[in-house]
């Protein structure tokens, strides 16, 4: 089968692999075919008809794009028939099309557009009226506008094959078949902005980019996405000064050409609710200042408690009063800045795990999504232990639905039981039921030792638990997920500064305290200087009797709770280092600058280590980051997963293998959902106009899928 | 003329029951298990030597077509679809079929499923056949009752069963691949071709869908010989066929014929002549409505069989003989036609979808005399356009109609554009 197939293509010669299709075999000699209906990442329609070609010998024109190549095929696909085949196919699909181009959103980057240059008729022949569709409502991201439509169905295809709601479908037949979604409202899926790269014209927009902009207009950056810990790879284009849109760009590892909602929509939040200029508590308030004063009455405020302890002899170790907790959105540069501030200020409190896992940091492997993301389609059997990947990691969770969709993948969910898209083997909630299964007490056991290439998702709310970690880590061994040439324990993340904070090793040092610790030492008064990195998810009234410097982009609770504020340049404003939850290592770059005094985080440690009499030792970026890949060597590796050794059981953390020792745990091992509010789990999307309204409707949703669970009264 | 002993349905009119009892004394079920015991590669041989083509509209070789199933079956099962989705306007031999002969169905479906590896087999019936559906039901009980059917059926050894599904009234789902998806419960739109249904057909199995008159006449081929069916009719479309006769005649009927009886013997013969004589004929349409109709000089000397119809333009398609006399408005009936297929397209592919919309509203006006006579060109540009680049046939079946009327009408058409452009002008002048 591995043989190579001989073609000729408009009489050019090519080998190509068996069950290539034609259409892909013509783009390898370089001909080219027009086609709508085709996309490589969806099933194959072949509704279109633009992609007809003439094969010598079967009579009838071919579309390319369903039928596999057989030996010794002579393909034309440049005669005047074939040329011909495509006006005519161009010219149906204009017929009823509205033509109304100087006022669609897709106008400059429309395949119909495009193709109708090369394959369209100067005048129309059609004289009658052409259709209108009448409009359907899909809810605050997809802006319809279905007279464009022409029925290529990527939409249906992608949200049954990809998005695994099947909740966009065709109704009526013939020239009045619609494209609609289920009773006109949104998709209920995390990748449901997606359906609007995919159509090829107008018909499906981006609601919130409506007539904003022009594409020949816009400056266009590659950048990383950091609203999840996938890393997605995204191109933010901007227009004056302003983020007009985000979308997904291809990364067979990563994203594919997907991305997620919030990923893709969040961008009004980087122009609402933004920290522009340094605040100050004044009388309870906060007032806007400058950075010099901000800088002054920080350098008192922190000497003063230096000296103070100094004379008590608390000024190191344990004993500092001084801590710092570093948020979700965090990039490597400024962690690494505030670390070496810390270092300076001789204390040991650091944590850049505000939800509190307890993720150790000695092996690289012990907290990496060790599988990838691609390698997820090598897998033959999954236990997901209190994750929700589908508003975790929407992006990633499409991989693993794909890699359900080529059969043989049993999934097994310890954790809250909800619809992830594909069916799961529900084995219950809590350690007790992981404990069930790594003495094989559950089914599911035995489907996993079965396995080939078994893996194990891990999330973070399961981490928040005690000893779930080594538990884990124990059942990866006995189910023979750790193998020479495969490693199927994965911890799934869900912000995107951990992994570089955990390389960083942004933790306690010795004798410091965690983020309990510190949350309890602000309490108890132990605390009494708490820098906050954009840290947002923290109980605000646990840190109230401490003094709180927040640095961050966006006004939200940290800022609120603070007693200064230092502006800081959003992800989009600066070239940060972000690693991605399989250990990935990117850069984001700069597409815009900060708004009014904000500046990058990096360069107000390093203001604010010189003002207190101890300079950080670089001036540039470029210096930080020498000094950053001394520490951490693979930071310097773009794009790369360095390859991190199997976790091992370290002798300190043996994992409880009996119920005994848990059981006094009781409900305390209960894994929680890790968010209620999938597209509220930022700063930046708390900003979002578009954000909240998704949020309503997701809620409001909910509320009614439960009122029809309890029945609607009519039920009988 | 076809003689009375070489008839198959001989109960097609209903004189007699259709029952079981009935049927047995027409010999459906004689020696079926003596039929199975010479095996699949036999049965599959006989069809092939018979010469019989698909009676569905296309006219493949039957045997062929059973050849396709593979031979061992790969853990898959195997499917035989039996297509009783008879929507083709003009046509309504099937229907008799279930009506008066079902069990000449039940007996060909088992004959043909066994060599074809398949226990089970499905008759997909149209949804407005509700008291055929009814009857055919009957049928099958009776057949489970008797042994005939089920486990061990007709104690050969072999398990079989017939499984009665009642469609919903759509055109398209009588399309192989359509009706395949509509069985699975999906929308009824046709797929793309390779992977074939003998290859990948209702739910991913082999399968092989098969007319009602294809099945209905297998059993009477194995019983009286491959070599008596292939000496009736003509080298490559021989044996019998019933014709469907409507329209401008004075006995509309459904006749088993002879296949290649002259179309105007037909006519004269068994239904009564054209309404007015033959002279006042104006063009037939010989296969159903997909087909292109034919004029009366063509029809005076034309065979009714595929090849001798595929010579002429047309094609014998479900052998549904339409007859129109001089009465007929001929572009009317043709944009009736072409609304049709604008009603029953499925709407999956551009040409169809688009395509017939645009040809039912040109000939609409052609009709009206609102077009203009470049139109006519245009109009056939269209077809042209639609035929041969979509996913099914329903296309091509959208396209020959109004190519017929163009290749034969065309001063028709011409002299109707005329004469009202004269009118307009004389109104305009009248009023000026």
């Amino acid at each position: 089968m591995s043989a190579l197939l001989k073609v000729k293509i408009d009489g050019v010669e090519i080998e190509v692999a068996h069950g290539t299709t034609i259409l892909q075999a013509c783009e390898a000699v370089g001909a080219e075919i027009p086609r709508f209906c085709y996309h490589e990442r969806l099933s194959v329609a072949g509704n279109c008809r633009m992609c007809l070609v003439a094969v010598a010998g079967i009579p009838k024109p071919v579309a390319s794009c369903a039928v596999p190549v057989v030996a010794d095929m002579e393909i034309d696909t440049k005669s005047a028939d074939v040329q011909s085949m495509r006006k005519g196919v161009m010219e149906f699909l204009l017929i009823n099309h509205p033509l109304d181009c100087p006022v669609c959103d897709q106008g400059g980057e429309c395949d119909l557009q495009d193709q109708a240059l090369g394959y369209g008729h100067e005048v129309s022949r059609f004289g009658d009226n052409k259709r209108a569709v009448e409009e359907k409502y899909m809810g605050p991201l997809v802006k319809t506008i279905m007279t464009r439509c022409i029925h290529c169905t990527r939409c249906v295809r992608f949200a049954t094959e990809v998005a695994g709601v099947p909740e966009i479908g065709t109704i009526g037949r013939g020239e009045d078949m619609e494209i609609t979604t289920y009773l006109e409202a949104s998709l209920a899926s995390e990748l449901s902005g997606n359906v609007i790269d995919l159509c090829p014209v107008g018909a499906l927009t981006a609601k919130p980019y409506a007539f904003m902009a022009r594409p020949w207009e816009l400056t266009k950056t590659e950048t990383i996405d950091v609203m999840d810990a996938v890393g997605s790879n995204i191109r933010v284009d901007t227009r004056d000064g302003k983020v007009m849109r985000i979308l997904p760009r291809n990364h067979d590892e990563i994203n594919e050409e997907w991305l997620s909602d919030k990923s893709r929509f969040v961008f009004d939040g980087l122009h609402c609710q933004r920290l522009d200029t340094p605040y100050i508590r004044k009388n309870g308030k906060l007032q806007p200042t400058n950075w010099e004063t901000v800088f002054t009455s920080m350098a008192v405020k922190i000497k003063a408690q230096q000296t103070k302890a100094s004379k008590t002899g608390e000024n190191n170790g344990a004993n500092s009063k001084i801590a710092a907790i570093a948020g979700d959105l965090a990039c490597a540069e400024s962690m690494f800045a505030l670390q070496g501030l810390m270092a300076q200020l001789a204390s040991p409190h650091l944590d850049c795990r505000q939800d509190g896992a307890k993720l150790p940091s000695d092996m690289r492997s012990d907290y990496l999504f060790n599988t990838t993301i691609a390698g997820i389609e090598q897998a033959d059997a999954l236990l997901i232990i209190g994750a929700n990947p589908r508003k975790e990691a929407a992006v990633l969770n499409a991989r693993i639905r794909k890699r359900w969709l080529q059969g043989n993948f049993p999934i097994g969910l310890i954790g809250t039981d909800t619809d992830l898209t594909y069916p799961v083997t529900h084995l219950g909630n809590g350690l007790e039921s992981l404990l069930d299964v790594i003495v094989g007490e559950h089914k599911f056991a035995k489907i996993l030792q079965q396995a080939r290439r078994p893996m194990l998702i891990l999330g973070q709310t399961a981490l928040t638990v005690p000893t779930v970690h080594s538990a884990a880590l124990e059942l990866a061994r006995t189910m023979n997920m750790l193998q020479d040439d495969w490693n199927g324990f994965n911890i799934l993340h869900n912000a995107a500064a951990r992994v570089a904070g955990l390389d960083l090793n942004f933790l306690p040092a010795a004798g410091g305290r965690d983020v309990e610790g510190i949350l309890q030492g602000c309490e108890s008064g132990d605390i009494e200087i708490v820098f906050l990195l954009g840290a947002d998810e923290l109980a605000m009234q646990r840190l109230e009797k401490a003094f709180i410097i927040y640095i961050g982009s966006h006004g939200d609770a940290g800022a609120q709770a603070a007693d200064i504020i230092l502006p800081a340049a959003a992800y989009t404003e600066k070239s940060a280092i972000y690693v991605n939850t399989e250990g990935r290592v990117q850069m984001t770059q700069r597409a815009l600058f900060p708004p009014g005094e904000a500046r990058e985080d990096w360069k107000i440690f390093r203001a604010l280590s010189a003002i207190l009499g101890q300079p950080l030792p670089y001036d540039t970026l470029d210096g930080l980051r020498a000094a950053m890949f001394q520490q951490v060597p693979h930071f310097a590796q773009l794009d790369e997963i360095s390859p991190a050794p199997h976790p091992t059981l370290s002798a300190t953390s043996k994992a409880p293998t009996s119920k005994a020792p848990t059981a006094k745990a009781g409900q305390a091992s209960h894994f929680k959902q890790a968010y209620d509010d999938f597209y509220l789990t930022t700063p930046i999307a708390r900003a979002s106009a578009t954000m909240g309204a998704c949020s309503r409707q997701s809620t409001q949703r909910e509320i009614m899928q439960n009122q029809t669970e309890k029945g609607t009264g009519t039920d009988g | 003329m076809l003689k009375d002993n070489d008839r198959i349905f001989t109960n097609l009119y209903g004189f007699a029951d259709a029952g079981l009892a009935a049927a047995r004394t027409r010999g459906d079920w004689h020696e079926t298990k003596s039929l199975l015991a010479k095996g699949r590669t036999h049965i599959i041989e006989e069809i092939k030597n018979s010469g019989l083509r698909g009676r569905g509209g296309a006219g493949f070789p039957t045997g062929l077509k059973w050849s396709f199933m593979p031979q061992e079956s790969d853990g898959r099962p195997h499917y035989l679809i039996v297509n009783a989705d008879e929507s083709e306007p003009g046509t309504c031999k099937d229907r008799d079929i279930l009506r008066h002969e079902p069990h000449k169905l039940l007996e060909g479906a088992l004959l043909a499923g066994f060599a074809m590896g398949a226990h089970d087999c499905y008759i997909y019936i149209r949804g407005e056949f509700i008291r055929e559906a009814e009857i055919l039901q009957r049928a099958i009980d009776e057949a489970y009752g008797a042994g005939l059917l089920g486990k061990n059926a007709c104690k050969s050894g072999w398990d079989y069963n017939i499984y009665l599904h009642r469609g919903a009234g759509a055109y398209i789902c009588g399309e192989e691949t359509a009706l395949l998806e509509s069985l699975e419960g999906k929308k009824g739109m046709p797929r793309l071709k390779p992977p074939f249904p003998a290859n990948m057909g209702l739910y991913g199995c082999p399968s092989t869908v098969n007319n009602v008159e294809t099945i209905a006449v297998a059993p009477s081929i194995l019983r009286r010989g491959a070599a008596w069916f292939s000496a009736l009719g003509r080298d490559g479309n021989t044996g019998t066929k019933i014709f469907c006769i409507s329209g401008h005649v004075n006995r509309p009927c459904n006749v088993e014929e002879e296949m290649g009886v002259p179309l105007k013997e037909l006519i004269e013969k068994h239904a009564g002549g054209v309404r007015g004589g033959w002279d006042n004929l104006l063009a037939v349409i010989p296969g159903g409505s997909s087909v292109p109709l034919i004029p009366k000089e063509i029809c005076d000397t034309v065979l009714m069989d595929f090849d001798s119809l595929k010579n002429v333009e047309s094609g014998l398609g479900t052998a549904a003989v339409i007859v129109m006399d001089k009465t007929t408005d001929i572009i009317r009936a043709i944009a009736r036609i072409a609304y049709f297929y604008k009603h029953e397209s499925c709407g999956q592919c551009t040409p169809c979808r688009e395509g017939t919309g645009w040809m039912w509203r040109v000939l609409e006006r052609m009709a009206n005399g609102r077009a203009d006579s470049q139109e006519i060109d245009l109009l056939l540009t269209v077809s042209k356009q639609v035929e041969g680049h979509t996913i099914c046939a329903l296309g091509d079946a959208a396209a020959w109609p109004v190519q017929g009327l163009i290749r034969h009408f065309r001063p028709v058409i011409e002299e109707r554009l005329e004469q009202t452009r004269l009118k307009q002008t004389i109104r305009q002048e009248a009023a000026e």
